[in-house]
């Protein structure tokens, strides 16, 4: 077994430089590694370009990095919710690159497996387009896009082991399983750390070999963006 | 003349059993609530669930269980979790049957605009250019004109675009509205409201044949 395993956040996030691109993996506040973000806060780097389908809210998650004026690009797909994010793109402070949900996420997972590019149909014929090679296939117009390159992805799993098997939780995996191996290093960080030999190799989402390195958060707040809920009648 | 609940409910009737639908947010998410008993329906949500189901109750709701919209909401029993490039493999793939989302502006060739005002905060597109790219069967849900009482279903989109060519009906508050051949064909008329006034609130070329039946619900 090879073990991933790091003592703490602060190990897991050693080599972060200024303007170095970052992959951070949830939807909304939900499977955001927010032990690895909380240390990228701390560290106070600056000037990094962030690959994340969304950008936070004023005061968790990104938004955390945002408040710090540490981001100088946001790579995303929807940014809402999120008063000082649309203060510094409307001030210039911020460049903004809105692209497609599924082309972000095809653009992480492409990265992962070592295809430089690929053609898709979602944005053809709109301002997604431009300064694009277009393609027809099977009498249809596609775009090609590329795949992402990185330093770093953020990711954050439900269960890992020591040999960086990872396995997420509902709808808290998302864009995590498609930025594992997508960066030159991918750190991982899981609400339970356990030993190798423990998870069914049946069950894992993630193998490790896409993971350098492990550790265990030191809690989870998990936010709730939009409560929604029934009555008991 | 419809309301939004009104609306949903009409295009609930274009829901099949068997169907794969993906529900876009506002007037499309209320679609949820008229969908017939006696059919199999899942909704998948692009944040990566196939299976959704209605609210939790309180007190029972999980910040690793929501939906496109970041509420929360419960899983139905067959449903699956993904990461969101299979989601987007199965809008961009054409395994999801049905896409009902809403529009800002529809052109009578089917583009849509819906994701951005020139000059407003742009949030993003989200999944909508993905799915209005390759979905086989759209349907827009959208009130048939815009709070200064202009037409929404235009020659031309006047908004950046989210897709083009791709919404095949439209069910407004006024009407059903098919897209074909390059213009907007009237199909169902709602209750009370004449095909004048259609005619009148349609910017697009409209195209009116024989008795337009009012729509059943």
């Amino acid at each position: 077994m090879i073990n991933k395993t790091v003592a703490n956040v602060g190990e897991a996030c050693k080599g972060v430089k200024d303007g170095m691109t970052f992959m951070l993996g949830g939807f909304g506040l939900s499977g955001i590694p927010e032990n690895s973000i909380a240390e990228l806060v701390r560290l106070n780097i600056s000037g990094v370009t962030c690959i994340s389908n969304n950008a936070g809210v004023d005061n968790f998650g990104l938004g955390q990095l945002l408040q710090k004026h540490q981001i100088k690009k946001m790579i995303s797909s929807y940014v809402g919710e999120n008063a000082e994010f649309e203060r510094q793109m409307l001030s210039g402070e911020l460049e903004v690159e809105l692209i497609p949900q599924g082309t972000l996420a095809q653009r992480c997972l492409a990265a992962q497996s070592g295809i430089p590019a690929f053609y898709t149909p979602a944005g053809y014929g709109t301002e997604v387009a431009e300064g694009k090679e277009s393609r027809e296939f099977n009498g249809k117009m596609h775009l090609m896009e590329r795949a992402f390159k990185a330093d770093f992805a953020f990711v954050k799993a439900w269960k890992g082991d020591e040999a960086g098997n990872l396995i997420f939780k509902g709808t808290a995996r998302n864009f995590n399983p498609n930025m594992c191996g997508a960066a030159t290093i991918t750190v991982a960080e899981v609400e339970e750390l356990v030993p190798a030999g423990s998870l069914d190799p049946n069950q894992i989402h993630i193998p490790g070999i896409f993971v350098q390195r492990i550790f265990q958060g030191d809690k989870y707040e998990k936010r709730i963006e939009q409560l929604t809920v029934r009555k008991k009648s | 003349m419809l309301d939004k609940n009104q609306i949903a409910q009409r295009i609930a009737k274009e829901i099949k059993d068997g169907y794969y639908v993906n529900l876009g947010i506002g007037i499309p998410t209320l679609v949820a609530n008229f969908v017939r008993d006696d059919i199999e329906v899942e909704f998948q949500s692009e944040n990566g669930i196939l299976g959704m189901g209605p609210f939790p109750f309180e007190g029972e709701e999980d910040p690793d269980l929501i939906n496109a919209g970041k509420q929360t909401i419960t899983a139905l029993p067959g449903a699956s979790f993904f990461d969101s490039a299979t989601s987007f493999s199965m809008i961009r793939g054409q395994h999801v049957d049905l896409t009902i989302l809403g529009a800002m502006e529809v052109s009578q060739n089917g583009d849509i605009a819906n994701w951005k005002i020139p000059g407003k905060m742009v949030k993003g597109m989200g999944g909508a250019m993905d799915l209005v790219a390759s979905a086989d069967n759209i349907i827009v849900a959208m009130m048939h004109t815009n709070r200064a009482g202009e037409s929404k279903l235009l020659k031309n989109c006047s908004l950046p675009l989210t897709g083009v060519s791709c919404v095949k009906k439209i069910v407004s508050n006024l009407a059903v509205v098919e897209v074909k051949d390059g213009k907007f064909k009237l199909l169902e008329r709602a209750p009370g409201v004449s095909v004048a006034e259609i005619i009148e609130a349609t910017d697009g070329e409209l195209i009116v044949e024989g008795d337009i039946p009012e729509m059943t619900f």
